[in-house]
């Protein structure tokens, strides 16, 4: 496989709520089959980041190219088909209550590709047991399940439509570290089965240093830093090691 | 000086309001005009059409059939108490025909129809909302506006002139059972006469009235629970405005539609 072509290229992308600058001039690329994690604190404007690669904000400035193909200053019709190789594993799962586990799984093949309902289902089933679900959760509503059972279905709406490019917000949040780590292990998976590229989002170190090819850092609307696991463990800018080692103290000042 | 303070917080004051109004105006009027966009485009959901119409419509007879029958009641007998010496048995039959049909059905069908629905709308949408699954739809390249908006404006307007029609017929038989068991009249009478005097323009009316507050249900219902945001409160908040926001506009259209239809 090329390892060299860039999937996502993020140029000087700039977004704003008022007169709070979220954004102020990212960039980043994700190359084809690599799993990028961003890390940032709470409201560095991570999740904004990712939901402008998606089209669900439009940034006020700046270059966001899928494939070598320009989608900002485009219409969501226009980008509609880009859009449509993505997939994304919601922060709180995001699932559908009004439909039972299978449909959310299977709404993707159902709505867009048009899939039979019957075929659907056997592909939601098997997609579920590719994240070590049972059948026997087919047909429960999402509000049954706990917390991580329902990350895994998020996680396998995300990919039963094979995605080119799948997102992860903040995958392991709210989970105990055991299920955390079950979670880390079915991205590595489900990514590296797809040969997908993943850009995931997260405060979460060990999720990071597990699933991450490489890891970058957002602050005050900025990445500044990436690197590998490796050099993120040998790094000295103070910024990167306060976060990563947890300190209260340091250049980065939190705001209370 | 301190008169300069005063004006200026004056002008602030209201300003700010004026501002967020003209703000709002705006926001809705684009998200009308997207709703309607893709009310019309396809792909169509006649599915989730057809839940709508059956939540909208089949769940709300009970509370019409109930608001309807008390306002036909009680329109026969206030018009007993004020006309009795003009001779009210006649003039019962006419009055619970045309208060009922033109005015009472529509607004009572559509006030009770925007407490349940708008309201269940709202919170709905506004949950979906504050949950990221609308987000969710649009990763699945499923338009929101088209999955969510487009079969809730379709069902009431679609939804609340039936309601309206049956609400007539039952707001007219609790008038009549009030004339006849209660006042004396004349069964066979009564029913002439409400025969009668029963002309098309008063039932068109209502309907008319009833799609346009259909609309204006769904719209608000829609709308409020679309934009809200801030977890449990917002959701909260959406569901207060989108209730009192479709009763007042429809009280207000309710006045409209009368005047463009009945005045000269």
């Amino acid at each position: 496989m090329d390892e060299l072509v860039d999937k996502i290229t993020v140029r000087n992308l700039h977004k704003s709520f008022g007169r709070k600058k979220v954004l102020n001039g990212v960039d980043l690329t994700v190359k084809k089959g690599e799993s990028l994690v961003v890390i940032g604190g709470s409201g560095t404007g991570k999740s904004v980041l990712i939901k402008c690669i998606q089209g669900l904000i439009t940034p006020d400035r700046g270059s966001i190219k899928i494939d070598g193909y320009e989608t900002v200053g485009k219409s969501y019709k226009d980008n509609e088909k880009l859009y449509a190789t993505m997939g994304m594993l919601f922060q709180g799962g995001a699932l559908f209550d009004s439909l039972s586990v299978w449909e959310n799984v299977a709404f993707g093949l159902i709505e867009n590709q048009k899939m039979p309902r019957k075929l659907a289902k056997e592909k939601a089933i098997e997609v579920l047991r590719q994240v070590g679900l049972g059948a026997d959760v087919a047909d429960l509503s999402p509000s049954e399940l706990s917390g991580g059972m329902q990350k895994r279905v998020g996680l396998a709406r995300a990919i039963a439509t094979r995605p080119e490019i799948i997102f992860f917000d903040e995958p392991t949040t709210g989970l105990d570290p055991i299920m955390a780590d079950v979670i880390n292990d079915l991205i590595i998976d489900s990514v590296k089965k797809l040969g997908a590229s993943a850009l995931t989002i997260t405060h979460d170190m060990a999720s990071a240093k597990k699933i991450a090819d490489r890891i970058a850092m957002l602050y005050q609307g900025k990445i500044i830093w990436q690197g590998t696991v490796s050099e993120l463990k040998t790094t000295n800018n103070p910024c990167v090691c306060q976060f990563v080692n947890g300190q209260a103290t340091g250049p980065i000042k939190v705001e209370i | 000086m301190q008169s300069h303070k005063y004006l200026e917080n004056f002008l602030r004051t209201l300003g700010k309001p004026l501002v967020i109004f003209i703000y709002r105006l705006g926001e809705l009027s684009e998200f009308i005009a997207k709703a309607l966009y893709h009310s019309i485009t396809p792909p169509f959901y006649p599915k989730l059409l057809l839940k709508q119409i059956i939540n909208i419509g089949f769940y709300s007879l009970p509370v019409v059939a109930l608001t309807t029958i008390f306002a036909g009641m009680v329109i026969a007998l206030q018009t007993n108490a004020g006309f009795s010496s003009y001779g009210a048995e006649s003039a019962i039959a006419q009055v619970v025909l045309i208060s009922v049909t033109r005015e009472l059905a529509p607004a009572f069908a559509g006030l009770m129809v925007a407490g349940r629905i708008g309201a269940a709308m709202a919170a709905e949408i506004g949950t979906m909302r504050v949950t990221e699954q609308i987000d969710a739809l649009s990763t699945l390249s499923t338009n929101p506006f088209k999955y969510l908006v487009a079969p809730r404006l379709w069902a009431g307007v679609i939804v609340l002139p039936l309601l309206v029609l049956i609400g007539d017929i039952i707001g007219i038989f609790g008038g009549y059972l009030v004339a006849v068991y209660q006042l004396n009249f004349n069964p066979a009478n009564y029913i002439k006469t409400t025969v009668n005097e029963l002309q098309a323009i008063d039932v068109y009316t209502g309907i008319i009235k009833a799609a346009v507050f259909g609309f204006v249900i769904a719209l608000m219902g829609c709308y409020n629970g679309y934009k809200s945001k801030g977890g449990a409160q917002g959701v909260g908040e959406a569901t207060t405005n989108a209730v009192v926001a479709s009763s007042i506009i429809i009280l207000i259209f309710n006045y409209i539609i009368t005047d463009l239809i009945f005045t000269n």
